[in-house]
Formats: structure tokens, sequence, C-alpha cells
């Protein structure tokens, strides 16, 4: 055994020891906190100990790792062990929108939000069989780095470089702007501050320590993360099922949930509601038909009820309820359209709920087979696009040999595994409680869950007596998403401290992901293009100090953009799945497979890629300008990657056999990265 | 340098075992899912089948692809005399 290995396997076993170390300090702080509510400390400050007590770890764990040396800096100084590796992917993978709005989307929509559960983790298969391991031995530092060596010249390089900041970039807004709303939401800070607050975290531990701080800091977040999730979940399905293990109990409570569908479908209180609801979704529907006309006629119909009251002397009550819908009718046409069409939306609201288990719901067979195809589409995208993402790629550079980097794809997938496969029963328990127990309470004796949050959050939940029976049905309530993870720890009937616990979660796995990808931009913007296309006889410590300074520079326009609150944030998420995928994936595919690829086919599958995806968004997408008749298939814009990434393979194989073969030294290098180990070869790897 | 036919061989078995293991992840994920509606009509475990492979065993399925490619490459690197040695 050699020196090195030694050194290995000692770092390996003091890492198991530190981060053992710290589960048990983490699970103390937890009972601490637990005994101090107990006690009486108040929710606000149980709220600020979690927000700074794991900021603060994290700046810790930052402050140790602080480094100058671009190998420490940009790639850990490859000596991630594959197990701590997976767990620093998973929290890197794990967004806010996994771990707070995952659970929330299966509850919404049904099956088909498990086009995402699939998606996100199928394409782990891609990462594992076609990139990890060549990357890995190629063993630079970045994605565009394999592309600029594997294509030559600085046209493959720069649009990697463009590819890269513009996945990366609208991923990172989402979760800055995820870390203000858990911020200001569990501690009272206004949503700008939080996001401030949330950006120290996360810029004291990149700056400082670059890629290797990260690291260890997503392992410490991945294990706040996972312990969070979980522990509600168990809680409910004991509370439910008497079952521990959640994934395996929520069959049961699955068919109970279908039953009551089938009942809450045919309910004539419920139906009443719908018939309401249907009722103002066509009024305003015809009102919007000649909005001056009904705006007259309404303001005309009030003021005329109210003087007929008045004359014929009615109830002093009646006459001031008249008087009070004469002055909250909307005051211009303008008002009133906007009233009219968020009316025109309750039209959604008016259906049957969907059934939970049912795969591709519609009304006719023609719209069924569409649902279908977007399903597939989703999963199709976000697959590839998984395989595609640099700062989920970049991850596998870090580990020490090939053999590490198959495992830790291994592990990544196990540790992001536990959290989706966990997802979907969460999604069922708590569909379960609000069907069978707030469905059909009294709006006077609401669970106490459901009366806190539609007080404090009426985006969160709302519900309303829409038939005045003073019963909630099922039809009068709306529920955003993100409430299903933040109020599951009130509807099992845990302490508070367990929410505190939720939200560090969420914090977290918006921290870390976001750590991860502005580090990818920085680095692209200060490896790629100012050390490799710039300065390629920079000094090293330049290089790195380049790279700190850009990373303030690229966070502060970041949280600027946040604090702009953009609308469609989550549409862009998806699109970036669809870029990279269209982008980086055929040209890193064929680039290690076939040794045929030439530069001009690299470059012209990469344009046609993006170009694609680009165009179909803007003929498709209402907010770029586009509309629902342009769809091809039938396809949403969020899954323009499955036109874009078959596209870009096909040029590449066309372009690529037009023109000439690459030259004897690629072909080496092409061999190089095949093979984990060959006797007398060259070495690519940067230190 | 030049590739001796055992290296070649190395090469085929690796794009082999590749083909094989993104065929069942193929079936996995776009059969099951095309499918999906018909699986329904059975029952494993309390789930109806569609939504449970969906739900979890595609995902089951994922896991054990990735730890079936890295144990069986990792083997053939020591078969073949292309694996790196002990941890560096």
């Amino acid at each position: 055994m050699s020196e090195s290995a030694m050194g290995q396997k000692a770092f390996k076993s003091q890492l198991k020891k530190y981060y053992s170390f710290y589960t048990g300090g983490f699970i103390a702080f937890l009972i601490l906190l637990a005994v101090a509510e107990q006690m009486g400390m108040s929710r606000q400050w149980i709220g600020y100990c979690f927000l700074f007590a794991t900021i603060a770890l994290y700046a810790g764990i930052g402050i140790m790792s602080r480094t100058v040396d671009p190998a420490e800096y940009y790639v850990a100084g490859r000596r991630v062990p594959a197990f701590f590796n997976g767990m620093a992917t998973g929290a890197d993978w794990m967004s806010a929108a996994s771990f707070i709005g995952m659970a929330g989307t299966l509850y919404l929509s049904g099956f088909d939000g498990l086009a995402f559960v699939m998606g996100w983790t199928g394409g782990y298969v891609l990462v594992a069989l076609f990139l990890a391991p060549y990357l890995r031995k190629f063993g630079q530092f970045t994605i565009p780095d394999f592309l600029g060596e594997r294509y030559g010249g600085n046209i493959v390089r720069s649009i990697g470089i463009f590819a890269a900041i513009l996945c990366s970039f609208t991923y990172v807004v989402a979760q800055i702007y995820g870390v203000g709303l858990i911020t200001s939401r569990f501690t009272g800070l206004e949503f700008g501050v939080g996001v401030f607050v949330g950006l120290g975290g996360i810029l004291v531990c990149s700056f400082l320590g670059g890629m290797r701080a990260v690291t260890w800091t997503q392992v410490a977040q991945y294990i706040i993360l996972i312990i969070a999730y979980l522990t509600p979940v168990i809680w409910l399905s004991v509370k439910y099922t008497g079952n521990p293990v959640p994934q395996l109990a929520y069959g049961q409570v699955l068919q109970k949930v279908t039953e009551r569908e089938k009942v809450l479908t045919n309910d004539p209180k419920e139906i009443e509601v719908r018939n309401i609801l249907k009722g103002r979704a066509d009024a305003a529907n015809a009102n919007l038909k000649d909005a001056d006309a009904a705006y007259a006629k309404g303001k005309a119909d009030l003021a005329q009820n109210l003087s007929k009251l008045k004359t014929d002397n009615a109830p002093a009550d009646k006459i001031a309820a008249a008087q009070k819908s004469v002055d909250s009718y909307p005051k211009d046409v303008a008002a009133a359209k906007g009233q009219w069409d968020k009316d025109k939306g309750l039209a959604a609201r008016a259906a049957p709920p969907k059934p939970h288990a049912t795969p591709f719901p519609g009304k006719d067979e023609a719209a069924q087979n569409t649902a279908r195809l977007n399903f597939l589409g989703i999963v199709f995208c976000m697959m590839f696009g998984t395989a595609a993402l640099p700062h989920i790629l970049m991850r596998y550079y870090t580990t020490p040999n090939v053999r590490q980097a198959r495992e830790s794809v291994f592990w990544s997938l196990f540790f992001i595994f536990l959290l989706y496969f966990t997802a979907p029963a969460l999604a069922v328990l708590a569909k379960y409680d609000v069907y069978y127990f707030l469905v059909g309470s009294t709006f006077a004796d609401l669970p106490r869950w459901a009366a806190s949050w539609a007080k404090v959050d009426p985006s969160l939940l709302s519900i309303t007596d829409i038939n005045g029976d003073g019963i909630v049905q099922l039809a009068e309530i709306v529920l955003g998403g993100d409430i299903i993870v933040l109020a599951t720890p009130e509807i099992a009937g845990l302490p508070y401290v367990v929410s505190g616990l939720v939200a560090a979660g969420g914090l977290a796995a918006a921290l870390s992901t976001a750590d991860g990808l502005l580090l990818t931009i920085a680095n692209a913007l200060s490896h790629d293009l100012y050390y490799k296309m710039i300065d390629p006889s920079a000094p090293t410590g330049r290089r790195v100090t380049v790279s700190k300074i850009l990373l303030v520079v690229v966070a502060l326009i970041a949280a600027y953009v946040t604090s702009l609150k953009p609308g469609g944030i989550l549409f862009l998420v998806g699109a970036a799945f669809s870029f990279a995928a269209s982008s980086f994936f055929p040209a890193l595919v064929l680039g290690i497979f076939w040794k045929r690829a030439t530069k001009w086919g690299a470059i012209c599958g990469m344009v046609v890629g993006l170009g694609v995806c680009w165009y179909y968004m803007q003929l498709t997408y209402p907010f770029l300008g586009g509309s629902d008749a342009n769809k091809w298939f039938g396809m949403n814009p969020i899954s323009a990657g499955v036109f874009g990434t078959p596209l870009g393979f096909l040029t590449i194989i066309v372009v690529s056999l037009l023109t000439p073969a690459p030259d004897k030294k690629v072909q080496d290098l092409i061999e190089h990265v095949r093979y984990p180990h060959l006797r007398g070869d060259v070495s690519t790897v940067s230190n | 340098m030049e590739l001796s036919a055992k290296h070649k061989e190395y090469w085929h078995k690796n794009l082999v075992v590749t083909a094989i293991l993104l065929f069942i992840w193929f079936v996995a994920t776009f059969v099951e899912g095309w499918y999906a509606r018909e699986l329904n009509a059975y029952t494993i475990l309390g789930f109806p089948l569609g939504f449970y492979m969906s739900a979890q065993g595609s995902l089951i399925i994922y896991v054990a692809l990735i730890w079936f490619y890295q144990h069986y490459m990792n083997k053939l690197d020591i078969e073949y005399g292309v694996d790196e040695g002990e941890d560096q």
C-alpha cells in the first residue's frame, strides 16, 4: 500500500468520525431546543436559533476550509471519498424546489407529478453510464474544459461557457428566492433582509474555500436536510397507519384516498359548491366579452338595488349590505377586468377532485394521450438535463479516481432517492388528512394546523364558506403546494421545534444548491474565460482571486434579480433543464463515445440544440409571445428539450461526417478517457 | 499509444454492458410510463402497479442499475489490467 493510499484511508476514517460527531451534536441541539420550547421559548426565537446556528455552522466550515490553491479551490483537491461526494451531490442536487415544492406538486397533480420524481432520479443512470467515469479520468476543472480540449479551439469553449451560465443563473435566482422566502417566513425578517442573510451564508463558504469548502458544507447540509424531511413524515405515517416505514405503508392510505375521491365527486354539497364556482366563472367570461357595457350595467344594477331598498324602507342590515357592495364595486373598467380575469380561473376549481393514482386523466382519448406525451416529455427533459447540468457533473471531478467516481454516482442517487422515494408518500398522507379531517369539519372548529396557516398566509391556504352551510367542502379549499411540507409537522401534531427543523432543512437545500451553482458560474468565467482564453499566463494566485471576485459579483447580481421577484420563475428552472439537455448532452456523450465527432459538428450541434429550444419556447410560451396553437404534438414549452436534444445529436453526426476526422492527438485523448489506467499514457489531470 | 487487442475487448465489453443497462433503463422509464394506465389494473403491496412503478419501482431499478454498473466495471478494470491500483 502506498503512502498516499494510507493517507486517503486515514482521511476517510477521520471524516467518518467528524460527521458522526456532527450528526450527534445536531440531534443534541434539537433535543435542547425541544426542552427550551417546553420551558416557554417563543416560536420566533426558535426560528432565529435555527437560522443563525446553521448559517454559523456553514460559515465555520467555510472558514476552516479556506484555500488559495487552484486544485483545492476548483475540485477540492480531488480527494473526496465516493460516499461523501455522494452526500455532497445529493445536497447540491436537491434544491428548495425539491425539498419544499415536490410533495406539494405531487399533492396537486397526482400521478402526473411523478414525471419529476422519475426524471430527477433516472437522469443519474445516464450520468453513471455516459459521463462521470470519463470526466473524472479527463480530470480537469470545468465542463467547458472538456469541450475545449476534446473539440479544440475557443469557439466550442465559449458556447460551453454561455450554456453553463444560461442554465445555472436562472436556477440560482430560484434558490436565492427560496432562501428569502424561508428566512422571512420563519423569523419574521423582511424578504429582502432574508435574501441578504442567506447570501452571506452562501458567500462566506464558497468565497473562502471554493469547491473544498462547498463540498464539506454540502455534506453537513445533506445530513440536516434528510433528517428534517424524514422525521415528520415518519411521524405522520405512524399516526395514520401505525407503520414507521411510510414508503411501504401508504399503499393502504392511497386506497382510502381513492375511495374518498369517489365519494367527494358525487357528494351533493360538493356539487353545489362547484356549480356556484362555475356560475361565477361563466359570468366573468360573459362580462369580459363586452367589458365596458357589463361594467356600466353592474354598477347601475347595484345602485338601483340600493335605492329601491331605501325607498322600500328595508331593514338596516340589508341596506348596509347593499351599500357595501356598491362601495366595493371595482373603481373602473380596468379594475373590473382584473377581477373578472381572476374569476375566470375559478373554472379550474369547479372540476371534481383529480383522481390521485390515475395516470393522464383527460376528458377524452385524445386529451389523455396528449397528457401521456407531456408526461414522458417532462421525464425525458429532466433526465437528460440532469445528466448535463454543469454543477452536478463538476462534482465528479472531485473524487480520488475513476473507480470512486463510479461508486460515487451510486451513492449520489442513493442519497437523492431517500428523499424522492418519500415525497409521494408524504403527498398521499397529507391528502388523507385533508380529505378525511379537514373536509367535513365546521368553520367554527377547523383543525388547528389549518386554522393557523389560513391566518398566516392565505396564498398557502385559504378556505371560504362558498355555499354558506358552515361546513368545509373540498371545493372551498385553495391550497398552495408549498404548505404540504411546511405544515406536515403541525398536521402530525409535532412540537414547533420540528417546524423549525423543516425550515432549516429547506434552507440547507436552497443554500447548498446555490453554492454549487454560483461556483459553476464563477469558475466558467474565471477559469474558462479569463485563464484559458484571455490570460493563459496568469499566476495561480491571481486565477483564484479573480474567481473569488467574480463569485461576489455574480452573487450580488443574482440577489438583485431575485429582489425584483421575477414571475415565471418555475418555468425558467424547468427551461434550464431543456437547455442543458439540448446543448451539453449530445456534445459530451458523442465526444467520449464517437471518435469521429469533430469540432464543427460540436459547434453546430450545440447551437442547433440551444436554438431549437429557444425557438420552440418562443413559439409556444405565452410569456414570450407564443401561443398554445403552435405546439408540436401538443408538447408543452417546458419540454422543448424533447426536440432540441435529438436534433443536437443529429446535427453533430451529420456535420462531423461532412468535415475531416479529428487528428491523432484528439484520438489519443479519447482513448485516454476511456480507460481508467493505461500504462505509458499521458496525464491530462490539472493541478 | 497503441491499444492491444485486450484493450479493445475491454472497451467492447464496456459498450455491451452500457447498452444492456440502458435498455433496462429505457423499459423502466418510457415503456413503463407509456403503459402506466394499463399497468394500473394490477395491484402490488396495495398500490396500483402503474402508480407504484412511477413513484417507487423505477427508482429502485435506477439505484440497482448504477450499483451493478460500478460493481461490474470496477471488477472488469482489474480483470483487464486497466485499474488504478490502490486508492491514491
